[in-house]
């Protein structure tokens, strides 16, 4: 019983993790119809730019903030000057984030060298929280607890406010929220720059436990495209049922059957896919 | 964001062959070279050489669906990578026979494409290319984890030569050299006469209007999955090539970045053309190792080479002298 409640625990850490990338590569498609392969490119760069930051100012707050503000940045420059001007053309986009993700992968190395690293934990998160004969690290519930507050603020933003209103309109019909006066390219670099945020949060909140090393961009990547498949592309809820269900499975996995760990994320995935192809709350 | 409407007009050219045109004659040129080839290159090019032919196939079995069919997969390597999978586990573990080897890794390549095409026969556009994605990263995953059986991160080396399995009187690359130039001919004519063949053409009407099709009569979700089991079929001859080629597989043959790498010689040579991708393999491989000769910094090359075809070359190099707009994407 304890084991599987620590295991559960586990496997919502990796679907904390999940959630944060995969939300914004949802988000991404759902607007842009942009399947976005450098999605782990933001992912690692958050976590390369944290430690940097966080090593100069001895501030992991200073370095998770410069790392999304400066992911932020580097997802709108690639919407606005290389994606935009391919809009609507879904293969040629996938082609130029998989050039950027190369770009990226071997620029990272250049800067950063090939040593992988791990983020300090944040002061007075060390230790474990134990109750009832459960150790679990208090780290790994505090990535669980500030991943759900990010889904309740997405949540709340796009259904209560007026920008998730516009954000609605343009996922559902571009054109005609064009013709309503929505300033859709501005909208879609500013999603972009948020999805590219989320990522380079989720590689900070994963750093000290999961930390940086060459190769981690695809590590993740994958598993963020098998959630979105599963909850439904352009879905925030698909996005956050499949983080969990895919955390889930992937976390039994790996503990169960560890050599076939990668296999059994297919189950899920192949289940969905038969009897929903377009996702659990995706729309045709 | 406004996406032009093109329903239904017929955006990629249909060239006509032409007898004595300068295209046959480009043709009997390389030909000829390809054939002299052991006379005229030294064993390093003649290897390299060898390799752009398994790439050419590969490439050119991945544009029957990309090109032709219009479903782009970005899992492509992983079909591959079962079969070269396939020869290594039986020839090293099991000590198959050549025969054995080379049947053996077709069937699991087409095997694998035929359970996998249930799946995403069903999808479209960028739907199919997500599946795609997360199967090929299956087996990547399974060829990287599953160390008993496929060396996990080690892979299998000691693949025999090709001669010696075969048991060829001659040694050396030539051997191979001549195999592989055979193989991928033949591959090549099979292709060139299924893209023309009335189901060929049934492809292209489903790349260019599915829904027309289908009022038509035609059964357009059988025919994308025999579609996607002869792509997954040929990509199979390449990886039996590929194994004995190179004499050691790994996980990094079949992950995301080689699957998309098929795909960039695809996009670069020309989607819907057979010359094309063959031409874009050629420029990738040669690229690649005569680049990575020079610097450490391929990948940012490799990555500038993306940008650039999409920006530069939209429809790739063997569609750069006509002039159609880029073929637009259903939605």
């Amino acid at each position: 019983m304890t084991y599987l409640i620590t295991q559960t625990l586990n496997g919502l850490f990796s679907a904390a993790l999940l959630f944060l990338i995969a939300s914004g590569l949802t988000l991404a498609f759902g607007v842009m119809r942009i399947v976005n392969i450098a999605h782990g490119s933001f992912y690692m760069l958050g976590a390369y730019v944290a430690s940097t930051v966080t090593a100069r100012t001895q501030s992991l707050l200073a370095g998770a903030v410069a790392a999304m503000a400066g992911v932020a940045l580097v997802g709108y420059a690639v919407e606005r000057f290389f994606l935009r001007r391919l809009a609507a053309q879904p293969l040629a986009q996938m082609m130029m984030t998989m050039g950027f993700a190369l770009v990226f992968r071997d620029a990272a190395l250049m800067i950063w060298g090939g040593d992988p690293f791990t983020l300090p934990y944040p002061a007075g998160l060390t230790g474990s929280f134990a109750t009832g004969g459960v150790v679990f690290p208090l780290y790994r519930l505090f990535v669980i607890l500030v991943a759900a507050a990010v889904g309740v603020v997405l949540w709340a933003v796009n259904e209560k406010t007026l920008l998730g209103a516009k954000l609605r309109a343009a996922v559902d019909d571009p054109e005609m929220a064009g013709g309503t006066g929505i300033n859709v390219g501005l909208l879609s670099g500013l999603v972009f720059a948020a999805g590219a945020a989320l990522a380079a949060f989720g590689g900070v909140m994963g750093g000290p436990i999961l930390g940086g090393y060459p190769g981690m961009d695809f590590d993740l990547l994958p598993l963020a495209f098998v959630v979105v498949i599963i909850g439904g592309m352009g879905s925030l809820k698909g996005a956050l049922v499949g983080s969990v269900v895919v955390g889930l499975v992937d976390n039994f996995g790996k503990a169960l059957v560890p050599e076939l760990s990668y296999f059994t994320l297919f189950a899920p995935m192949v289940i969905v896919l038969a009897i929903k192809p377009t996702g659990l709350y995706g729309r045709t | 964001m406004a996406a032009p409407e093109r329903d239904g007009l017929k955006t990629v050219p249909y060239r006509s062959f032409d007898p004595i045109g300068y295209r046959s004659v480009a043709a009997l040129v390389v030909a000829a070279l390809l054939v002299l080839g052991p006379v005229l290159f030294t064993p390093y090019w003649l290897g390299l050489l060898t390799q752009v032919m398994v790439f050419a196939v590969l490439a050119m079995s991945l544009d029957i669906l990309l090109g032709y069919t219009g479903l782009p997969s970005l899992g492509h390597a992983g079909l591959f990578g079962v079969a070269a999978y396939a020869v290594a586990v039986l020839s090293t573990a099991h000590h198959a026979s050549f025969w054995v080897c080379v049947v053996g890794g077709i069937v699991a390549g087409t095997l694998v494409s035929a359970v996998f095409g249930l799946f995403v026969s069903h999808v479209r556009d960028v739907y199919f290319l997500m599946i795609t994605l997360a199967l090929g990263m299956v087996v990547w995953g399974l060829s990287y984890r599953w160390i008993p059986v496929t060396g996990g991160d080690n892979g299998i080396s000691g693949i025999p030569r090709l001669e010696s399995h075969a048991g060829l009187p001659v040694s050396g690359p030539t051997p191979l050299y001549y195999v592989t130039l055979a193989v991928s001919i033949v591959c090549g004519v099979l292709m060139a006469r299924l893209v023309r063949s009335p189901f060929g053409y049934t492809l292209r009407g489903i790349r260019e209007n599915e829904a027309r099709m289908k009022s038509l009569g035609f059964n357009t979700w059988l025919h994308c999955y025999v579609s996607y089991v002869i792509a997954g079929a040929f990509a199979s001859v390449a990886g039996v090539l590929w194994a004995y080629y190179n004499g050691f597989v790994g996980p990094t043959y079949l992950d995301l970045t080689a699957s998309s790498e098929v795909f960039l010689m695809v996009t670069l040579g020309g989607p819907g053309t057979l010359a094309g991708p063959a031409l874009g393999a050629g420029a990738i491989v040669l690229l690649k190792n005569v680049m990575s000769a020079y610097t450490h910094r391929w990948l940012l090359i490799l990555g500038a080479v993306y940008i650039i075809t999409i920006l530069g070359a939209p429809q790739g190099l063997w569609n750069l002298r006509t002039s159609s707009p880029p073929r637009g994407t259903r939605r």
